[in-house]
């Protein structure tokens, strides 16, 4: 427990705080990009683009083992992963535009053939260089323990870098995902922003590799976005969301990592992310399931006490059982199902406003046409003390015709 | 080209083959109705079924992670269905959230559990050790017909043998209605053709080709297969029948040509290593599809659909 606390205060040595902040921003910057790239339907072309990254991580590595160095340098193996990541992405584009097959062919193969000869490539490093660690299965799935203070310190620079990028080219992003379009008739380069956005991925996936690595990343491109739908309906309020959720799994995962072994980093911050996911999925106000299922709750009771105050408003029979007990609870019926005074003038003035309603909807037909409180509210909660005035004297004259 | 064939490649060699062919099968189907990362799907949330399995029996043994790589299958398409549901998500973000939660779910259980006695890691899951896969009591040619030396033979060659049947029989005896319905639903209806079914019944075949060749040879060929020789297969030509029999021609060199190469490609080029022959066989359809996309002769997407022979057969 101490060791958590520990973590989480980011006192348990300066590389792990420094890979905690750095997969903070990692998670925030992958949240917002992610909020873009679902909005704009293209969620799996980053799947692609993510897998795409190992046969460059092994060139890399290769590369300079053959040049004499020390095959295991992250910026140049980075950039390997990004040129190869970067064919990946050309490859589905030009898959998808050229030939008959469809964007999820396209994806799936990319995806495979190029993990497929990372692979490959893989087995052989290993093969080769038996003893010695070659350390690239850290590539696969996120390993941070015995990061190096260097390496560190790119995480966190290239996450500050993307929540930068983020940040400055947020309106264009916003435009583009949500009409391109219209962010065309007003100006916008959507072929250079759609760039800007795949390029923003692929510097995503290049600085998680290390953290998250290249098999699970694409999560954090997905479910933080995901999440945060549910919290508000306002594209850059969602954004936001998105940004906080993944920073919160970023840095919560990294740092748990650290407290035992065996805690495999890019599992951990999923898994962490897929537990926000769950809470707002449950707990957000609006769109929530808690949230929802209050609500109609409510609207049940509501539905009840209308019809069972109209009926014995009629002197018929109430049957049901929730309507019974809606009326129970309020005092409105006695035990044994006769209705009291308060209940009496409860059905009287129920009555009344049934019929305000039924004037109302003829008057206010279109206005009132979407509102789901018709009917069931005081009408003069709704409509203003004139409009309620009007209805008032319609229905005044509507009673004497009847009684002439 | 003897006895050290039969015992060390042979087996291998069917079992790719095989593997490559039941993934291939349905794959056509899935490609043209646009599901063709199912099998990326499957193979994600496979992992923590099978991880379960090995926790529960202690072992590594066939049954046991078959039934749990379906039990996932089945906890992952309820989860995804109250997502949907519940959350009113799109299914796609349903499912991405669901397939990358479980993956990390299995990749979580798998690194705390103690699997250092047995080969069971996610490099295994990933990319499977088809290599491994040898018939030790096999002594040359002979022993094909010799009863002692075919009961060693791993029992991952029958159960790949009998799923591959099970594809080639669904695909024949449904070829029609799955034809029908797989380029016009509606149409299928319009007919009797019970659409839902048999779309039901075309996933779970892929379900059970994806889990049984992911526990042999691992998820890169499953998600492979499923997509680069249909793929490949559908730039050759207009005709569905012609489309099913190029996949499985490709499937066929992929498996092949990716096992030779990995065995022998890296001494051609100087390295004193041997490659993963699952990876290889990957690589391999993606040339084959490279091919296909810049030569296939149906690769353009001009032709109108209708008129397209084999599209829809007159009645």
């Amino acid at each position: 427990m101490a060791a958590l606390l520990d973590a989480l205060l980011l006192r348990s040595g300066y590389n792990a705080a420094l890979v905690a902040i750095g997969a903070a921003l990692l998670g925030s910057a992958a949240g917002a990009v992610g909020t873009f790239l679902y909005l704009r339907k293209r969620a799996l072309v980053a799947d692609a683009i993510t897998h795409a990254t190992l046969p460059g991580i092994c060139l890399a590595f290769m590369g300079l083992t053959a040049l004499g160095l020390d095959g295991r340098n992250l910026s140049a193996l980075l950039a390997g992963a990004a040129v190869s990541a970067g064919m990946g992405l050309v490859a589905v584009e030009w898959m998808t535009r050229r030939t008959r097959l469809g964007e999820d062919a396209a994806i799936g193969a990319v995806l495979s053939v190029f993990f497929g000869l990372g692979v490959v490539l893989l087995t052989v490093i290993q093969a080769m260089s038996q003893g010695r660690q070659a350390g690239l299965q850290g590539f696969l799935l996120g390993s941070t323990a015995g990061m190096l203070y260097s390496e560190a310190l790119l995480i966190a620079a290239g996450g500050s870098a993307a929540v930068v990028a983020v940040v400055t080219l947020r309106r264009p992003m916003t435009f583009v995902a949500f009409d391109a379009e219209h962010a065309s008739a007003i100006g916008i380069d959507v072929r250079a922003v759609d760039f800007a956005m795949m390029g923003l991925v692929m510097a995503i996936t290049v600085i998680g590799l290390k953290v998250v690595g290249l098999i699970l990343i694409v999560a954090l491109l997905i479910i933080p976005p995901v999440s945060a739908r549910f919290w508000s309906e306002q594209s850059d309020r969602i954004v936001i969301a998105a940004a906080a959720l993944g920073a919160a799994a970023g840095y919560v995962g990294a740092a748990l990592s650290v407290t035992a072994p065996k805690l495999p980093t890019g599992a951990l911050i999923v898994l962490f992310s897929a537990a926000l996911f769950v809470l707002s999925l449950l707990l957000a106000p609006a769109r929530g399931v808690v949230a929802t299922l209050l609500r109609r709750q409510r609207f049940r009771k509501a539905v009840h006490l209308r019809q069972g105050l109209l009926s014995l408003a009629h002197r018929e029979r109430i049957l049901d059982g929730l309507t019974l007990s809606v009326l129970r609870r309020r005092g409105f019926i006695r035990r044994d199902g006769v209705a009291t005074e308060r209940g009496l003038k409860a059905a009287a003035e129920a009555l009344r406003n049934e019929r305000r309603w039924d004037i109302a909807r003829e008057l206010h037909r279109t206005e009132l046409a979407t509102s789901e409180l018709i009917g069931l509210a005081p009408i003069d909660t709704v409509l203003t003390r004139d409009e309620v005035a009007a209805i008032d004297r319609r229905l005044a004259l509507s009673g004497s015709k009847g009684v002439a | 080209m003897g006895a050290e064939f039969v015992q060390l490649s042979l087996v291998p060699l069917l079992i790719a083959v095989l593997a490559a062919v039941a993934c291939a099968l349905p794959g056509n189907f899935l490609l043209l109705r646009r599901q063709a990362l199912i099998g990326d799907a499957i193979s994600h949330v496979a992992l923590p079924g099978i991880v379960a399995a090995f926790l529960i029996t202690g072992r590594v043994s066939t049954w046991p992670m078959m039934l749990g790589a379906a039990g996932s299958a089945v906890v992952a398409v309820t989860v995804i269905e109250a997502i949907r549901r519940l959350g009113r998500i799109e299914p796609g973000a349903a499912m991405g959230v669901t397939f990358t939660s479980m993956f990390a779910a299995g990749v979580l259980l798998l690194e705390q559990s103690d699997t250092s006695r047995v080969h069971l890691d996610v490099e295994h899951a990933l990319y499977g050790n088809l290599e491994s896969l040898v018939w030790l009591g096999a002594k040359g040619w002979g022993s094909l017909v010799d009863p002692a030396a075919l009961a060693e033979l791993p029992d991952e060659l029958p159960r790949m043998a009998v799923v591959a049947t099970l594809a080639a029989l669904l695909v024949v005896m449904l070829w029609r209605p799955l034809m029908i319905a797989t380029f016009d639903e509606g149409f299928a209806a319009t007919l009797g053709i019970p659409v839902r079914a048999l779309g039901l019944a075309l996933v779970v075949v892929s379900a059970v080709a994806a889990v049984a060749a992911f526990s042999a040879v691992g998820s890169i060929i499953v998600i492979a297969m499923f997509i680069c020789p249909p793929a490949a297969a559908r730039l050759m030509t207009h005709s569905l029948a012609r489309q099913v029999g190029w996949s499985l021609v490709f499937a066929t060199i992929s498996a092949i040509g990716g096992y030779l190469l990995a065995g022998y490609g890296p001494g051609w080029l100087g390295f004193r290593a041997s490659g993963s022959a699952a990876g290889m066989i990957a690589t391999v359809s993606g040339v084959i599809l490279t091919l296909a996309c810049l030569f296939g002769p149906q690769r353009a997407r001009t032709m109108a659909r209708t008129s397209a022979p084999g599209a829809v057969p007159e009645a």
